[in-house]
């Protein structure tokens, strides 16, 4: 049976323990412990993917297996991965084991709750080990779709409107989607033949031109929705905004991945000339992204948006990398979605917990919280200072790796976008340290805080787990950096040919 | 038999459009149920007429339209049992036969 | 000989942040602060060790060679720009190396006394060792990302450091000027950084700065909005440089972060940190002086304005700690000037020679002044000099190392700061006789306000001591001893033979016709502070009235923090921030909310055609079969 396999299942096996338990202790308890296994078993698999590797297996993909699901169309259910959606696998297994702790405590339904974030996990999963376009696509929404209610029944606020909007916006992506992989499907035989959707045999017939230039537009923005571009991101500040703890974690942590990651595989992988014709509109859009979120962000007063602007700005920054098409920047744009997964991870899942405690997310109304919570407040700086690029944590890596990709294209337009985009650098400082300043340091504003509560044991696991990644991709980044280039080295050259 | 002669075919159509007309615009007019059913069962009888001058005229020999009259004549029987017993209860639930005081379909 | 125990001198501290900042709560403070302290004693020997038997090893021909002794490849971006952490030792990183470690070492010790039964101690301690891990790093670096990964990093201890009192707002508001300033700096540091690399293909000094590397033999030509790309590149590089040096105008952060402990100002704000720019430009001084002079011209008229500004503000302020900034800022100035106004090669390079020099010999005068005036502080918890005065006679220490460190940032001989300060006046002389003036002029003002300083504290009136000062305790007297010993001799050091351009010794000799004018206009300096501060009276009242606008715009710096503040808050987070904010919410979201919208509406003027009455629903039928019935007949 194919590993991968694996990595479907064991979510689904944790959903049907939880289905049949009752007590709230064992849902919490199978939940953590299939985490647990997924984590396990990603790192496994890492090995295992190390190992064929070794033996000189040089497959663009391994673990490749298909099944017929649907003869007359071709669907398939194809597996297979390669070092890029290897490091997606890890990124998600580790927020998501660290997202289960984090929702420890939830208030009502717990079993539905664990229930539709997993069944999120497995849409994810699902569609980082897709190579079949209507199997990632099935997935595809296997993910959304747990988002509205997760949103629209655990959330706080407006909670409905947000859901609604989310929904909506990432479904209207989906259409444009849905359009761009039709028309795939059905120039994926120019000469006749039997249409697929099978991603490697796609690229291996190549698409006409001009259907490239026609879909390019609709699949790329079709995931763009998804990974917040502009003037797509809309849905990101309100939907997490009002999406509980977990939820913003997952949303922003892996499921925005899912848009930078699907932009990849499918728009530019599939349609290269035509990204390359196009780019130069995108390019305009991601930098614009990048500098208006971080701005966004400056005036922000809800943590939560501030994040969810943040947001904005480094995941445009991925797309910003994807459309620079080369080497460099592209494995700057996949570290940076892990990169900024993990942080935004942390950061959402902090302010969950300062937010569990104070009941406000007003950065005005708090102050001083590191006296009273200094765990917490530490693990909310070493985030910021991710966000900001410290170097030896995450951040740093991935922009650099962005900025000297970029930087090898020496045309003016180029040019001017990247140092729009290395602008940014600064402006986060600025926002990062904003919060840091207001929210944690300086003296404690309300007395009411002074019996806060640190972090529990099962925060303290959350948390720390993230931190951890955060700082070991930060420190030693270059079993990363070269599991993620080493893919690309083959893809790029019909890239940039 | 020289009913053709006498009578041609469109004296009947005109009458069958008539009648079907008279009962539309009863159907379309008339607020009261019983009356709109009236008028529907004008408009099947117009129907009928049809079908039955058409066989006469067009296919002497042959008796479709004539069979298809009567099968009208029993739905049409039918339909109007059914209709009266659901204007009884719709009476007895609104107390009215009025067709615009019922209009609670569209939730 | 082997050098690759240097990676120790780099790892140890290291190893004492993460162990004192993970164990921070559960080791006692004195233990925690006397790990932190044996743990850089260990390196600092090692450090002097490893600076004897680099120097010792011999000069040859080509001068002392520069040695890898580490060197581990971090990160890949291509096959030829690759960041790689390494252990570079030439005479420059040897030399940081020792000033680095003892400067670090006296203010670890000072610390055990200075801070004592402060909340936070271990902290305090983890913090520094955190910094000197990373100013270690930077001045090691084998090339220069692995430079921008360990300036980021001191960057980031400074915000620490300064913030280390998070409670008090100002403090919070310093650290965060200091990482936004520096932060913006940096960016330009990046871009450098990068366009640099693009052209040269990479990061490595050793390959930059060899005489046959493509950025000198063959430097890019290419010409971008008037200026060559070199030019650009090193100019973008120094702007990196002028932010952590804080350079006009870039200099707003290091005044304010004086809300750091005092200890903290000594080591980072005095000694290592902030000549971090210097020693940038130094590192990679080939570079600048052989591709791209131009640069190095900004460089001397930058520095040269710096020194007079600062040193015309220093003249005016009252917080003890902020004059002895802007004296740091002036002397840093003369360092860059130093290094703008040289030459490469020989007694050519004198400038370069003369600034690192005096880098060197600043950092123990300079961290001597303000552990000095760390102890004065401590006594009579104030910064402000008006509550000070006729401090000698209750800390006799104190007071005569504070007053070797004003003679020898005044330049009198034979103390260290006359020998460098003559070398950099010698080299701007021979290079741009308008520079050599205002150093000159520059000279006379550092003795006036240094011993302005000095007379406020130790002479003219006693004010009323709520609590009688005494000398502070040996801990923190030893440092101050040490580094008074330190800056006497560090004159006798014979720089030209161990740390020039190009690695070569070259002989130079006092030049009297310059250093004569030179110590007058220093004594001029301190008769006119004697005549003003030594004893009360009104004169320097009289002065201040006599010149009250130029006096209140000097005394407000020039109002260049009040322009920043303008800049930031009003133009970009009034103008730029609050309208993206504004655009956001109401026009982008507006037009997502507004398709929505248009969607329910429509939706419910379609709902009404649904309205229960039957008739209707038949209207609609016959029309339509009618409609359809016509359309078929006739349109066909």
């Amino acid at each position: 049976m194919n590993p991968l396999l694996l990595l479907l299942f064991i979510p689904i096996l944790t959903m049907a323990g939880i289905v049949i338990v009752t007590d709230l202790k064992w849902v919490r308890v199978i939940s953590a412990i299939g985490m647990s296994a997924q984590l396990l078993f990603s790192f496994v698999l890492l090995y295992w993917f190390y190992q064929q590797r070794g033996a000189g297996n040089t497959d663009p993909m391994l673990f490749v297996s298909s099944t017929m699901w649907y003869e007359s169309f071709n669907i398939q259910w194809k597996f297979g991965i390669d070092g890029i959606s290897m490091a997606m696998i890890l990124l998600t297994s580790i927020v998501t084991f660290a997202g289960i702790f984090v929702s420890w405590q939830v208030e009502n339904l717990q079993k539905e709750f664990f229930i539709s974030l997993i069944l999120l996990a497995t849409g994810v999963y699902g569609f980082f080990i897709s190579i079949d376009l209507f199997t990632m696509f099935l997935f595809y929404e296997v993910a959304v779709i747990p988002m509205y209610l997760l949103i629209g029944i655990w959330g706080t606020g407006p909670k409905e409107y947000s859901a609604m909007k989310l929904t909506l916006m990432l479904m209207g992506g989906s259409a444009l989607l849905l359009v761009g992989m039709l028309g795939i499907y059905f120039n994926s035989a120019p000469e006749g033949g039997q249409l697929t959707f099978d991603l490697l045999e796609i690229k291996r017939v190549g698409i006409p031109l001009s259907a490239q230039l026609f879909f390019f537009p609709f699949t790329f923005i079709g995931f763009g929705v998804l990974g917040a571009l502009f003037p797509f991101h809309t849905w990101s500040p309100d939907g997490h905004a009002s999406a509980p703890t977990a939820v913003s974690m997952l949303h922003a942590g892996v499921l925005m991945k899912l848009g930078g990651y699907g932009a990849f595989r499918v728009a530019m992988y599939l349609m290269p000339e035509a990204a390359h014709e196009l780019a130069w509109i995108f390019i305009i859009l991601t930098s614009i992204s990048v500098v208006y979120g971080a701005f966004g962000a400056i005036w922000q007063k809800d943590l939560k948006y501030i994040n969810a602007y943040s947001s904005v700005s480094h995941c445009g920054l991925v797309l910003f990398a994807l459309l620079m098409m080369n080497e460099t920047a592209t494995t700057g744009a996949i570290l940076q979605m892990i990169s900024h997964g993990l942080m935004t991870a942390l950061f959402f899942a902090l302010i969950g917990m300062i937010y569990g405690r104070t009941h406000t997310r007003m950065i005005h109304e708090m102050g001083g919280l590191m006296k009273v919570i200094p765990f917490l407040s530490v693990l909310y700086v070493i985030a910021g200072l991710a966000s900001l690029g410290l170097p030896g944590l995450s951040g740093f890596v991935a922009e650099m790796t962005i900025f000297v990709g970029a930087f090898q294209h020496s045309d003016t337009f180029h040019r001017i976008a990247t140092i729009v985009a290395i602008s940014s650098i600064v402006i986060t400082a600025v926002y990062i340290l904003r919060v840091v300043g207001t929210l944690l340091l300086g003296p404690l504003k309300n007395d009411h805080y002074l019996h806060l509560q640190d972090a529990t044991w099962f925060e303290k696991v959350g948390g720390v787990t993230l931190v951890i990644a955060i700082a070991a991709i930060g420190m030693a980044p270059l079993w990363l950096s070269n599991l993620i280039r080493e893919p690309l080295t083959a893809i790029l050259q019909t890239l940039t040919n | 038999m020289n009913l053709q002669a006498e009578i041609p075919l469109h004296y009947m159509i005109v009458l069958s459009t008539l009648l079907f007309f008279i009962g539309l615009v009863g159907v379309l007019i008339r607020r009261n149920l019983i009356t709109m059913l009236m008028g529907i069962e004008l408009m099947l009888n117009a129907v009928n007429i049809n079908f039955v001058a058409f066989n006469h005229y067009l296919y002497p020999h042959r008796l479709e339209g004539h069979f298809f009259a009567l099968i009208v004549m029993a739905i049409a029987a039918a339909e109007a049992a059914i209709a009266i017993a659901l204007i009884i209860n719709i009476y007895r639930k609104f107390s009215t036969v009025n067709v615009d005081d019922v209009d609670e379909l569209k939730y | 000989m082997d050098y690759s125990f240097t990676l120790l001198i780099v790892l140890l501290p290291l190893a004492g942040f993460a162990l004192l900042g993970l164990f921070h709560d559960r080791l006692k403070p004195m233990v925690a602060g006397t790990l932190g302290t044996l743990n850089l004693l260990i390196i600092t020997l090692l450090s002097y060790y490893t600076a004897f038997s680099y120097f010792t090893q011999g000069n040859g021909e080509s001068g002392y060679t520069a040695i890898k002794a580490f060197n581990v490849l971090w990160l890949s971006f291509t096959d030829s720009l690759q960041i790689q952490l390494g252990i570079l030792l030439d005479p420059l990183s040897v030399m940081m190396l020792v000033v680095i470690t003892t400067v670090s070492l006296m203010v670890h010790i000072y610390s055990l006394g200075y801070m004592k039964g402060e909340k936070g101690f271990q902290r305090y301690y983890a913090f520094l060792s955190l910094f000197t891990f990373s100013m270690l790093g930077l001045v090691v670096a084998t090339n220069i990302f692995q430079m921008y990964i360990f300036w980021e990093l001191v960057g980031v201890s400074s915000y620490l450091l300064i913030g280390f009192y998070y409670e008090r707002p100002s403090a919070v508001a310093a650290s965060k000027k200091a990482f936004i300033v520096t932060r913006f700096a940096d960016l330009g540091f990046l871009l450098g950084i990068l366009l640099l690399s693009f052209y040269t293909h990479t990061f490595d000094f050793t390959t930059l700065t060899s005489m046959d590397g493509v950025a000198i033999s063959n430097p890019p030509t290419a010409i971008f909005l008037g200026m060559s790309v070199t030019t650009w590149a090193m100019l973008l590089i120094f702007m990196g440089g002028a932010g952590k040096s804080a350079m006009f105008p870039l200099h707003i952060w290091l005044p304010d972060a004086m809300e750091g402990p005092t200890p903290v100002s000594a080591l980072i704000h005095a000694a290592t940190m902030v000549v971090a720019g210097v020693y940038l430009v130094a590192r990679l001084f080939p570079v600048y002086a052989l591709s791209s002079p131009d640069s190095l011209e900004v460089i001397a008229y930058v520095g040269s304005f710096t020194s007079l500004f600062a040193a015309i503000i220093a003249c005016t302020q009252l917080d003890i700690k902020r004059v002895l900034a802007f004296s740091t800022l002036s002397q840093i100035g003369y360092m860059m000037v130093a290094l703008g106004v040289s030459g490469y090669g020989g007694e050519e390079g004198l400038g370069y020679m003369a600034a690192l020099f005096h880098l060197f010999t600043h950092a123990f005068f300079k961290a001597l002044l303000f552990l000095g005036a760390g102890s004065v502080i401590h006594a009579v918890h104030s910064n402000l000099m008006t509550d000070m005065g006729g401090l000698r006679k209750f800390m006799p220490i104190t007071h005569i190392t504070f007053l070797i460190a004003c003679l020898t940032i005044a330049g009198i001989p034979p103390l260290s700061g006359f020998f460098s300060k003559d070398e950099i006046l010698v080299a701007a002389f021979e290079h741009n006789k308008i520079i050599f003036a205002v150093q000159w002029l520059v000279a006379g003002i550092t003795a006036f306000y240094m011993f302005r300083l000095y007379f406020n504290i130790f002479w003219n009136r006693t004010p009323h001591f709520h609590h009688t000062p005494h000398e502070s305790p040996a801990l923190m007297t030893f440092p101050l001893l040490f580094l008074a010993i330190a800056s006497v001799l560090a004159g006798f050091v014979p720089f030209h033979e161990l740390v020039t351009s190009d690695g070569k010794a070259f002989h130079t000799a006092l030049h009297w016709m310059i250093a004569i004018p030179s110590v007058l206009i220093a004594f001029v300096g301190i008769g006119v502070a004697a005549l003003f501060y030594l004893k009360p009276n009104i004169l320097p009242e009289k002065m201040t009235h006599s010149m009250k606008g130029m006096y209140s715009l000097v005394y407000h710096k020039f109002y260049i923090d009040e322009l920043y503040l303008f800049i930031t808050h009003q133009l970009i987070f009034n103008f730029i921030s609050r309208p993206v904010a504004w655009f956001d919410r109401q026009i982008v979201d507006g037009t997502m909310n507004f398709i929505g919208e248009a969607t329910v509406y429509g939706s419910n003027v379609i709902n009404k055609m649904q309205s229960g009455h039957i008739q209707w629903y038949i209207w609609f039928f016959t029309s339509g079969v009618l409609l359809l019935a016509f359309l078929l007949l006739y349109l066909n």
